[in-house]
């Protein structure tokens, strides 16, 4: 079968029209806003499980424990006075890289089966504890009354979007272009060499379980960063942030978008949410049914995902 | 041991279970060395290599790189020491293309590849020292095509390239040649051939022309334990090497 080639040129150029088009959507879509915001926010999670599954292969059920702790504990910070929303996501991504890194010890070297186990316990013993810890979290009445401040005082939250759109959207890609980069980076080659062959990265010398617990590290600090973002647009965090069912729906976005590969993430949450959203209107008793059925319909016509199937198709050139 | 010994073990056993898979086995490979370890299929010839590198701890022994004791370091350690090794079956980088294995191997080697902030693309002197080795190995027009696309005897060229990248002072090669066409296995051994004095090389290999050929000096390992060593016509002279290993054939 002839491929489509693409010049590493070409494909910047389609990343480029990737942004721009999602961002023409602000006025395309200027009643959808919520739901656009919501799409990045899930992207950038699901793009942060991407360095962890996709490029570390470290398997995890439990990535909703950073998106949590970044959405309580900005959520809690705002509450108790500081509503600055900028100055919060550093403190999101520091302390959930800190957490992610503390983690990484139990969960890097332990076998996949292992992996799935501990990261599965960790979110639930984060979400009893925000349960339990009704002073402090709301339990599960979830945490209410979060005033954000505009942004840079002068642009408030308004109520159809815009602000939380224009917001997320810039750190969301300026997020992205971070990840990129490390990608791009020797340390990111060293990722895909482990992936590829860990047998090999060990012979050639490299300390290989350091490399996977940084990745997993940044991938939760990135995960922090999403929720912390979820917190700030909605002002309100409750007790899902932390469920299982959020840690599996942002695996199945990756898996459908095509897990490895970058803006499988992102591509995953566009159709995700999307389809969720019409299914929802068209069928409001039966949206899981048609998702279901929709996702099973992609994994049997091929692997690797909505990227996994185009990438048959198209061949890029590397420089 | 003499100061220009590259690689010596002494006394190098392992146990797995009941079965001594290395018994009692010292051995000096000197500087510069074009060392032929040969003996029959389960003589332990890999797992002696296994050893040599790390990848399995002795029952007992001592292994010294450049006169330094290394027997309690790991792979990592003894591989920055200057100890590289190839794999009977190809142990390769199936997504990355040539270029990209072989700068991640330099990279590894410097201490680059925790670097995340900048681009592959900046580091100048890694690309340029890839396309020399690779050009080297005569696979520079294959260097753009993931690995798993590569003929099967690129990618025998490309274990050796990989093991090169991190410039060692010992080069283990287990069966370079392993499933290339008799006719092929010389372009794996005049690369073999062509690398510098200061290099001291170790391979396993079955082809007896292969090794008679262009082993300076043979080991034979039988059943764990050295059998006769010396230089490849004493090895074809004696006794004990024709009837436990060559089976009395001409060779």
């Amino acid at each position: 079968m002839n491929r489509i080639r693409l010049s590493a040129r070409q494909l910047l150029a389609l990343e480029i029209s990737f942004w721009v088009a999602f961002a023409a959507c602000y006025v395309i879509f200027p009643d959808r806003l919520y739901l656009l915001t919501q799409i990045l926010i899930a992207g950038l999670f699901a793009a942060s499980l991407d360095i962890a599954l996709g490029y570390a292969g470290i398997l995890t059920l439990g990535h909703a424990v950073f998106f949590g702790l970044g959405a309580y504990g900005t959520g809690i910070l705002a509450k108790s006075g500081w509503g600055e929303p900028i100055s919060a996501l550093p403190l999101a991504f520091i302390g959930c890289g800190i957490v992610g890194y503390g983690l990484s010890f139990l969960i890097v070297r332990a076998a996949e089966l292992t992996q799935l186990m501990v990261t599965i316990a960790v979110v639930a013993i984060f979400e009893e504890i925000a349960n339990q810890a009704t002073g402090i979290t709301g339990g599960s009445d979830g945490l209410q009354g979060i005033l954000i401040w505009p942004i840079f005082n002068v642009f408030p939250f308004d109520l159809r979007g815009r602000t939380g759109f224009i917001y997320t959207y810039l750190i969301v890609l300026g997020l992205f272009l971070l990840v990129r980069r490390m990608l791009q980076s020797p340390y990111g080659l060293a990722l895909q060499g482990i992936h590829d062959n860990r047998k090999r990265m060990q012979a050639l010398g490299s300390p290989v379980g350091g490399r996977l617990r940084f990745a997993y590290a940044v991938s939760a600090a990135v995960a922090g960063v999403s929720g912390a973002l979820l917190m700030q647009t909605t002002e309100f965090v409750g007790l899902d942030a932390f469920s299982i069912d959020r840690s599996a729906m942002v695996l199945i976005i990756l898996v459908l978008g095509g897990a490895g590969r970058l803006y499988g993430g992102m591509v995953g949450a566009v159709v995700y949410m999307i389809l969720r959203d019409l299914l929802a209107d068209l069928s409001p008793e039966y949206w899981m049914f048609w998702i279901g059925l929709f996702l099973m319909f992609i994994v049997m016509v091929g692997s690797g995902g909505i990227l996994g199937g185009l990438s048959r198709l198209v061949r890029v050139e590397k420089p | 041991m003499t100061s220009d010994s590259a690689l010596s073990v002494s006394d190098l056993s392992i146990r797995f279970g009941g079965v001594v898979a290395v018994d009692h086995v010292t051995l000096d490979i000197p500087t510069g060395a074009r060392l032929a370890l040969i003996g029959p299929n389960g003589a332990g010839k890999t797992t002696f290599v296994n050893l040599l590198t790390g990848a399995l701890r002795p029952s007992s022994g001592e292994i010294k790189i450049g006169g330094k004791d290394v027997t309690s370091l790991d792979t990592r350690a003894r591989t920055k020491l200057g100890l590289s090794r190839t794999f009977q079956i190809n142990t390769l980088f199936p997504k990355l293309t040539p270029f990209e294995a072989v700068c991640l191997a330099i990279a590894e080697r410097d201490d680059l590849a925790g670097i995340w902030w900048r681009r592959l693309a900046g580091f100048r002197e890694v690309r340029d020292e890839a396309e020399d080795l690779l050009r080297q190995l005569k696979l520079i027009e294959q260097s753009r095509i993931p690995t798993y696309e590569l003929a099967y005897g690129k990618q025998r060229l490309l274990e050796i390239a990989l093991a090169l990248a991190s410039k060692p002072r010992v080069l283990l090669l287990d069966e370079p040649a392993a499933g290339i066409p008799a006719g092929e296995s010389r372009e794996i051994f005049a690369v073999v051939d062509a690398l510098p004095d200061d290099i001291s090389v170790l391979f396993i290999e079955h082809d007896m022309q292969l090794v008679f050929r262009f082993a300076k000096r043979i080991v034979v390992l039988t059943a764990g334990t050295i059998l006769a060593q010396g230089r490849p016509d004493e090895i074809k002279r004696d006794e004990h090497v024709r009837a436990a290993y060559l089976g009395g054939a001409h060779v």
